[in-house]
């Protein structure tokens, strides 16, 4: 993630872009009709899932499939003690349990390099849902739980919060000695490592500070739903579209991800209701022909595109 | 008791045969191709869904489907492979950065296969009966086609072990899995030797397929278990390791014949606690260095 474009001359100017473009998402389900609200209530989720997962994975080069693990954390937790306590610490018990689970595994885990790393959070996603289903059918003797359901505006609203909470964290963190040594990681772990960096430390605190936003997303988007079983909530492929989003928007600019999260779920949404018996068809196409055409993301693309169309300028004149 | 213990072990090594399949083929992708093939199960499904569909309407005998779904799926990783992740490996700067692209890739793979599949053949649950009879084995009483499946696992894993050992090809894939760069500069014909592993993980998935259309009830969406099971004994046996992925292939057989005995619900979860518990301990494998 850069963030020179955030920190340059041109700074006043972005921060009030978007302050206008917040201002704008906080009125929407004010004037918008009842589907907007669904529709942006995807966005709002990916776009969460999405740059909380470039906040560690984007930065230090570590593939994390474990987005789904945090995710469905965040749901089972909402799911158990949604109703007994007070919505707003549902939601931050949804992702401190994720930030804690994070850390444990974090701790134990960030030593394994490369393809490892992603195997390993693979397979932790279903580990947890394997372990839940044998937990519910033999010791609780029951098949998922209900949630109490909350309004459309409500779950808008949290997660509008959360999203602004994680760009002031994304943010914070790229400007500080943190966000710099942490892509000193990604550059070259072992020179970071000689220089002084506590490699270890910074790689787990900062999964677990990602988990913590996908642990809240869960605890909020499970109100959405209002049954819930271990493979809904820990359903893979949660964990792969935060990384096919970031991938397809580009990683070299914080807006990256959100644009590539936003160009998706609508995507997704739009096949699901036109073409549902095709939708997987057209958005594995998509994926494909992404990973093959983008290599720097859409932002990548039209980064290059402006950068031949200002030379072209400057050559004519 | 020693009854008792000889039925699990069996009934281990029947699920182990086709385990060991399926990662073998896996092993030749990720070991030696790069590629984390994600949509690895869906070539399961299609040879399990070909096999079903050849035997219920035109009556083919579904061991001679075998030998016709083989070229098939083999061309079909072939050109894959060719097309698709060779591009792939050109435009990557890194051997990390063309593994994690080519595993979302074959993410893609999957959500094309399944859709094709659900188009064609629907999403519900097919099966037939093919040598659907007991076979007395030392006390124990054992489905004739599940014995066929395992003799014609290890036959056919064997084949292609000694493909390995023997040929001038196999040569070259062997140097290919372990550096692929000096591979190359040795004058093997890299491009070519990667494909063809492609290739012949996509025949060993697919061979899995029509094995386990005899004995089992299939879908279209069956894939993603074996894929995950091909991933654990891949990792078991060591990554790039063909006869590791063999031999843990039976082991985790036997490990979840065991553990299914004692309580059947748990025979996933203690894959994924066995794989974990690996991954953390020795990552390379049983016969990693």
């Amino acid at each position: 993630m850069d963030i020179t474009t955030l920190t340059s001359k041109k700074s006043l100017v972005w921060w009030v872009i978007i302050l206008i473009i917040f201002i704008l998402l906080a009125f929407v389900p004010l004037y918008a009709p009842g589907y907007a609200a669904i529709l942006l209530i995807s966005i709002l989720m990916y776009v969460i899932l999405t740059v909380s997962w470039v906040m560690f994975s984007g930065s230090t080069g570590y593939m994390s499939l474990a987005p789904a693990v945090f995710f469905g954390v965040g749901i089972y937790a909402s799911a158990i003690i949604g109703g007994k306590l007070p919505f707003p610490i549902v939601v931050g018990i949804g992702g401190l349990a994720s930030f804690c689970l994070a850390l444990l595994v974090g701790a134990l885990t960030l030593r394994l390099r490369g393809i490892y790393f992603a195997i390993f959070t693979f397979g932790l996603v279903m580990l947890m849902a394997h372990s839940l289903l044998f937990w519910e059918l033999h010791v609780t003797g029951t098949r998922g739980r209900f949630v109490i359901v909350m309004g459309y505006n409500t779950i808008y609203y949290y997660l509008l919060g959360i999203f602004v909470l994680l760009l002031l964290t994304a943010y914070l963190i790229n400007r500080s000695r943190f966000g710099l040594a942490l892509q000193s990681i990604g550059q070259e772990e072992d020179a970071a490592a000689h220089t002084g960096v506590n490699v270890t430390m910074l790689k787990v605190t900062t999964f677990a500070i990602s988990a913590f936003f996908m642990g809240a997303a869960g605890a909020v988007m499970a109100t959405k739903w209002t049954y819930i079983d271990p493979f809904i909530a820990f359903n893979p492929f949660y964990s792969f579209m935060p990384v096919v989003m970031a991938i397809f928007g580009g990683m070299g600019q914080l807006f990256g991800p959100i644009i590539g999260a936003v160009i998706l779920t609508y995507l997704e949404e739009f096949l699901i209701t036109k073409f549902a018996e095709l939708y997987m068809l057209i958005f594995g196409t998509i994926l494909v022909i992404a990973i093959l055409y983008l290599p720097d993301g859409l932002v990548g693309l039209i980064q290059k595109m402006w950068n031949r169309y200002s030379e072209r300028k400057h050559a004519d004149t | 008791m020693i009854v008792t213990f000889l039925d699990i072990v069996i009934a281990g090594l029947l699920m182990g045969g086709i385990y060991a399949l399926i990662a073998v083929g896996l092993s030749l992708q990720y070991g030696v191709a790069r590629v984390l093939n994600i949509s690895h199960g869906e070539f399961i499904m299609i040879g399990a869904f070909g096999t079903w569909m050849l035997y219920k309407m035109v009556g083919i005998n579904p061991l001679i489907t075998l030998a016709m779904c083989g070229p098939v799926l083999f061309l079909i990783g072939f050109f894959l492979h060719k097309t698709l992740f060779r591009s792939l490996l050109a435009s990557s700067a890194s051997a990390d950065i063309f593994e994690a692209k080519s595993m979302l890739a074959s993410f893609g793979l999957l959500f094309i296969i399944q859709n094709i599949a659900i188009l064609t053949w629907g999403a519900d649950i097919k099966s037939y009966s093919y040598l659907n009879y007991g076979v007395n084995l030392g006390g124990a009483l054992f489905a004739a086609n599940r014995l066929v499946t395992l003799l014609f696992a290890v036959v056919i894993s064997t084949a292609f072990y000694l493909f390995l050992a023997f040929t001038r090809l196999g040569k070259g894939i062997r140097a290919a899995a372990q550096d692929p760069r000096t591979a190359g500069l040795m004058g093997v014909n890299i491009n070519q030797v990667l494909a063809l592993c492609f290739g012949f993980g996509a025949v060993m998935a697919g061979l899995a397929g029509g094995l386990l259309s005899m004995c089992y009830p299939i879908t279209t969406t069956m894939g993603m278990e074996y894929t995950i099971i091909a991933i654990i004994v891949v990792v078991l046996g060591g990554l790039g390791s063909i006869v590791g992925s063999f031999i843990g292939g039976f082991l985790l057989g036997i490990i979840g014949s065991i553990v299914t005995y004692i309580e059947p619900g748990l025979a996933m979860v203690s894959y994924y606690v066995i794989f974990i518990v690996l991954l953390l301990a020795k990552p390379t494998g049983i016969l990693g260095k």
